[in-house]
């Protein structure tokens, strides 16, 4: 099967006409945002359906005082095609509330995103429902803060200080 | 070898007999020769045979992507030679063409200043690839290999120098094109050096690939299926070794690469001697790549002509009230390139490096996101070695070829 990026998201909506809430073309890519609790299903399709066999990124980006909602997960997914000829990327985006920073893992569809989800968690607090594994990966396993949030205070980064602070009174072992 | 079950509670093993036996824990790094950097895995053993293998990673972390929303695009360049800092020229160029798309400004950079991208870009990959392999071939005690690739990437360095100045952290094109144009020797050293390079290509080929004992220490050691690669998302030798023809290079060309001709290199094992084999042939189509570069190397402008966004040259500067003050605004507050998102992927040394840039219309990026190729590729660590000996977790980190600066970030 062979198509290209215009066919393969106007099959994309004929299958999800209510869970496309919006098409973006900008510098000659594509993103698509996608209703948050569809997402699942939707990358299950991309995979199983349409031959999106590699998640190329999965990160995130707040909003804070931006937009509402505040966060979206952004999703590249590439299709190689026959002899990897084809190549088509797509852009999904998912938009999560400040009150609700959660969204279904798709670790269970590519296995790359283990540690792409888990350092998103660990980045920005969004917790992936369903990931085997759900734990910071770059930052301290006690550390509190989220760092790529925008409320985050790059100039006093008290959590850190704290945890030296503790550190120096537990003294090494 | 035996089937065996593992139990994460209390880290044993059930064999089918019925018996019990418990697993060994062993804390491999982080700072150990053969990690490559700071990296730690914590091997659980039964015997000699690893039953697990857990990668801690973030001892290198600087939060580069949280640094660069609070500075100007041009002063987030030099952050970016600090991941891949084995290849850093490539970093820059990537990063440069992310901004240039972001700018829309592709069209304008002068084609001079592209080809000398290509020179340089293929230069970092030979210069990767020669550390890959040396570094593989040491932690699995051929010294001499080694000895042979560093003696060359020297010379890239002293080519980087005679070009910019820095031989590491090179921090070089600017977005537009090129800052100075070349050096009047830089046709010749690169002419010299793709004299010189064959030959210990040649070495070192002769040393590793039909050495009986590299053969063994890396044939069917830390296989991984096409299917398994494209699931784990890996990239670069690491994706073709295992039979995956993808390259950036050719899948979404930049800089013009569709203009020239060489090939792209697929082995179809999947071990860490198919992905050496990919390096060693990768590097002799980047020479082919640098050969037809240099040979149509324009002349000609060397900088886009865009007054909003590239610094006027110094000797205006100093002379002229107009061109400081453009170069005081440009460098006080940036160039400000239209609200939008794009991602820019390249085929760096490693695998794909892509940047993910979104503006808000200010000179600072809203976000900026870095897809390191090692990043994604390490993940594939555990898969690989788990039901292997412990001396294969060495050939299986070398031959994944990471580096810890762009994983940690």
């Amino acid at each position: 099967m062979s198509f290209d990026l215009e066919q393969a998201v106007s099959l994309l909506q004929k299958e999800f006409p209510q869970d496309i809430l919006d098409i973006k073309e900008y510098r000659n890519e594509t993103t698509l945002i996608i209703n948050k609790d569809q997402i699942h299903r939707f990358c299950k399709h991309l995979k199983d359906n349409l031959e999106f066999t590699f998640l190329a990124d999965l990160t995130a980006v707040d909003y804070l005082e931006v937009k509402s909602p505040r966060y979206e997960v952004v999703y590249h997914i590439h299709r190689f095609g026959p002899d990897c000829e084809e190549n088509i990327r797509i852009r999904l985006k998912a938009e999560l509330t400040d009150d609700d920073p959660k969204i279904d893992s798709v670790v269970s569809i590519w296995s790359s995103a283990d540690w792409l989800e888990r350092e998103v968690y660990d980045m920005f607090g969004i917790e992936f429902t369903g990931h085997p594994d759900l734990r910071r990966i770059l930052m301290p396993e006690d550390y509190k803060p989220y760092p790529l949030r925008k409320d985050f205070d790059v100039r006093n980064r008290e959590a850190s200080k704290e945890s030296f602070e503790k550190a120096l009174e537990d003294g090494v072992d | 070898m035996e089937r065996v079950e593992f139990i994460s509670e209390d880290q044993s093993i059930i064999h089918e007999d019925g018996t019990r036996t418990e697993t060994m824990m062993l804390n491999m790094g982080p700072q150990h020769p053969a990690t490559h950097g700071v990296l730690r895995i914590v091997l659980h053993l039964d015997g000699e045979m690893v039953v697990k293998a857990v990668p801690y990673i973030g001892y290198l972390h600087r939060g580069i992507e949280k640094l660069c929303e609070h500075i100007t695009y041009q002063q987030c360049l030099p952050y970016t030679d600090r991941m891949d800092y084995i290849a850093s020229i490539c970093n820059n160029i990537g990063y440069i063409l992310a901004v240039e798309k972001l700018l829309g400004i592709e069209d304008e950079i002068p084609q001079r200043a592209k080809t000398a991208e290509v020179i340089l870009f293929e230069l970092g990959r030979i210069e990767s690839h020669l550390v890959g392999i040396g570094t593989n071939a040491l932690d699995l005690g051929a010294m001499s290999a080694f000895l042979y690739c560093f003696k060359e990437r020297e010379r890239i360095y002293d080519i980087l120098e005679t070009v910019c100045g820095a031989r590491l952290t090179t921090s070089y094109p600017r977005v537009g094109g090129l800052p100075l144009d070349l050096p009047d020797n830089f046709e010749e050293v690169v002419r010299n050096f793709l004299k010189i390079f064959p030959k210990t290509l040649t070495e070192v080929e002769n040393l590793l690939t039909r050495n009986k004992i590299w053969i063994e220490r890396t044939k069917g050691v830390a296989v991984i299926s096409a299917e398994d690669a494209i699931d784990l998302g890996l990239t670069g030798p690491a994706l073709r070794g295992s039979g995956v023809p993808y390259d950036v290079r050719k899948a979404t060309p930049y800089l013009g690469y569709e203009n020239y001709d060489f090939e792209v290199p697929v082995a179809n094992e999947g071990d860490a001697y198919s992905r050496y084999l990919c390096r060693m042939e990768e590097m002799h189509q980047s020479l082919k790549i640098i050969q037809q570069a240099i040979d149509n190397l324009p002349d000609g402008p060397f900088i886009a002509d865009l007054p909003d966004i590239v610094l006027p040259e110094k000797e205006l500067t100093y002379t002229k009230m107009e061109s400081l003050i453009r170069h005081f605004v440009i460098v006080y507050e940036g160039f400000k390139p239209p609200a939008g998102e794009i991602q820019h992927a390249v085929e760096n040394p490693k695998g794909e490096l892509s940047y993910y840039l979104i503006s808000d219309g200010s000179g600072k990026p809203y976000r900026m996101r870095v897809r390191g190729p090692s990043f994604v590729n390490m993940q594939a660590l555990s898969k690989m070695v788990e039901g292997s000996l412990v001396a294969d977790v060495i050939a299986a980190i070398g031959s994944l070829d990471i580096v810890l600066g762009e994983i940690d970030r």
